[in-house]
């Protein structure tokens, strides 16, 4: 049988082994590398966290220095991102998938958008310096903080969409015409639902995305240390409720644990370990919870 | 009565949807018409001849310089460490993935990758400066503490997934039947894989390659958190350096007044950047067009 394989045959065998053995080689090593990311952010970080941490403003002395304004910040600016970035991506790749027609018109929205995924992230925040800080005076803001973001992943939310849009088969939508239904309704009874999973897919990923992004919020002038919170939008007094926290100076987790990482002194590094851990845990785990949804929904529905 | 209600709510929806969808030109257009507007005072007082050819960065001292070319050395060294460790990984990971192991193994597989980006980069830039550094300069005497180097090989990690999500989209974009060919020759996988999917996929891996290069040049906190924020023109991964975009984030960090000349330079810097990666992600993107179009026929 030996004599059968040719010398060339059993050159493209070793080259195969080669290539398989290496490019297993490089999914280990970035599987070890997040892995070590871990241990190095557990054994530094984990001592570190506590009560106190969470519901500690930063402070000169590391020991006491806590991340409540920057997760308080974080949040605020995540909602704000996700009330604008929802509503206008579902809204855009509804339209783009359901009732615009190949024109020229067409074709440019799918340029930039295609360009708009790959901008930097930071050129977002210099736009954002220029026009919401600006131009529309709103400052450097928590309300900036969130369009700004915002604008940052809609095209993940629109992309997202889109796909899941796509996917649901012509048939469905044929029959809900022939039941007499109306563009509008045929969308909001049959296309929506059933994209569901993958919008939401979507959503998670951006939220991820939102979490952790810090160079565009540092362009619009983020502050690193800030020891109060943005005011409460209750009040005791008629109309109960006020807005103006939109408008407080803010700072988010990814900026907090800039700073502190870098700072020279090591036991602001261990603060920064701290801060690292708990939203590296917030984003993979999102991420992992994007991922699962992505499997089920396509398993669930065999079209 | 009630149809004409109907028809209006219809009529209306469309127009708000429509709305929603033009935003995405909008903002395209309003990234490039804010970033030349707050740039323009700039080019007024620095003449593009400094700004493209001076040997000095320094706005912010004085005797000040303009020229950009040192944060651009910068930039370059970074993301060639990154981009020639992490497109060829990534292509090989993406050709393993969609070639060689059976779809069980690589639903397991592809969310390893997946998670690594999931990373925020900020955390990558306190792994790169806390935990590869130090690790690196044990066997490697000379580097300092901010150095190119380990910010570029922690850009390359960063980008990987990237690569690999891209690459795997174009291995996928080869038809079946060209496999299926390669097949009933004869061909194992591996020669299928190498002698026929990789070549057949090129336009697609290129443009695959040019968005992870876009994505690396603007990449931003790793470099500033890791690679110090020095300008310099001198090639050595082992010595500090300042990026594009970590000149950027230096000035945001200092309270400069609206309308002084810091400001401006990160409009100009920031212009710089932008040209540059959208003509990358603009020809990446023709390319696939093209190869979409040439698959449909």
């Amino acid at each position: 049988m030996k004599a059968l394989i040719s010398p060339q045959q059993r050159r493209a065998k070793i080259y195969a082994r080669i290539f398989v053995t290496a490019s297993f080689a490089i999914l280990g090593l970035s599987f070890l590398v997040l892995i070590l990311l871990f241990a190095d952010l557990l054994t530094k970080g984990l001592p570190r966290l506590s009560m106190a941490f969470l519901t500690s403003f930063p402070s000169r002395f590391a020991d006491q220095a806590g991340i409540l304004s920057a997760w308080v910040g974080s949040l605020c600016i995540v909602i704000l991102c996700l009330l604008f970035a929802i509503p206008v991506g579902i809204g855009a790749a509804v339209y783009l998938e359901e009732y615009m027609n190949k024109s020229w018109y067409a074709n440019q929205i799918e340029i930039s958008l295609g360009n708009l995924a790959g901008v930097p992230s930071i050129i977002y925040g210099l736009m954002a310096l220029g026009f919401f800080v600006y131009q529309l005076g709103l400052g450097h803001s928590v309300l900036t903080a969130g369009l700004t973001l915002s604008l940052l992943v809609l095209p993940i939310v629109i992309v997202s969409a889109r796909e899941s849009l796509r996917s649901v088969p012509d048939n469905l939508k044929e029959a809900a015409y022939a039941l007499g239904a109306s563009k509008l309704q045929m969308i909001r009874h049959h296309q929506l639902p059933y994209a569901q999973s993958g919008i939401f897919t979507g959503v998670i990923l951006s939220l991820s995305r939102a979490l952790g992004e810090t160079a565009p919020l540092l362009t619009i002038g983020a502050l690193t240390f800030i020891a109060f919170l943005p005011q409460t939008p209750i009040q005791p007094d008629f109309p109960f409720v006020n807005f103006n926290w939109l408008m407080d100076p803010f700072t988010v987790l990814p900026i907090q644990l800039f700073n502190w990482t870098s700072r020279p002194q090591a036991e602001f590094h261990q603060n920064a370990a701290a801060a690292s851990l708990i939203l590296v845990t917030l984003t993979v785990l999102l991420n992992l919870t994007a991922i699962i949804l992505r499997n089920r929904s396509r398993r669930k529905y065999q079209w | 009565m009630r149809s004409r209600f109907k028809r209006t709510v219809e009529f209306l929806a469309e127009r708000l949807l429509g709305l929603s969808a033009t935003l995405s030109v909008g903002i395209t257009f309003g990234i490039l018409f804010i970033l030349w507007r707050e740039a323009l005072p700039f080019f007024a007082h620095v003449s593009l001849r400094d700004f493209l050819f001076d040997s000095q960065w320094s706005p912010l001292f004085s005797p000040a310089h303009y020229g950009i070319f040192p944060l651009l050395v910068g930039t370059m060294v970074t993301t060639l460490i990154a981009c020639t460790f992490a497109v060829p990984a990534g292509i090989m990971v993406a050709l393993l993935l969609s070639e060689y192991v059976p779809d069980r193994v690589r639903t397991w597989l592809k969310p390893t990758i997946e998670l690594l980006a999931a990373v925020p980069s900020v955390v990558f830039g306190y792994f790169a400066l806390l935990v590869v550094t130090p690790f690196l300069q044990k066997f490697i005497p000379g580097l300092q503490g901010f150095n190119r180097l380990s910010a570029g090989l922690v850009l390359g990690l960063l980008i990987l997934p990237y690569m690999a999500s891209l690459a795997e989209d174009a291995f996928k974009s080869v038809p079946k039947s060209l496999r299926e060919a390669s097949y009933a020759l004869g061909a194992n996988r591996f020669t299928t894989a190498f002698g026929v999917v990789v070549p057949s996929s090129f336009s697609g891996l290129s443009s695959a390659a040019i968005l992870a290069i876009s994505r690396a040049l603007g990449e931003t906190m790793v470099v500033a958190i890791s690679a110090g924020m020095l300008p310099s023109l001198s090639l050595n991964p082992l010595e500090p350096s300042a990026t594009v975009t970590a000149y950027i984030v230096q000035v945001s960090m200092g309270d400069l007044p609206h309308g002084s000349i810091g400001y401006q330079s990160i409009f100009a810097a920031g212009l710089m950047l932008s040209l540059v990666t959208f003509s990358l992600n603009f020809f990446a993107h023709r390319m696939k067009l093209k190869r979409m179009e040439r698959a449909n026929g």
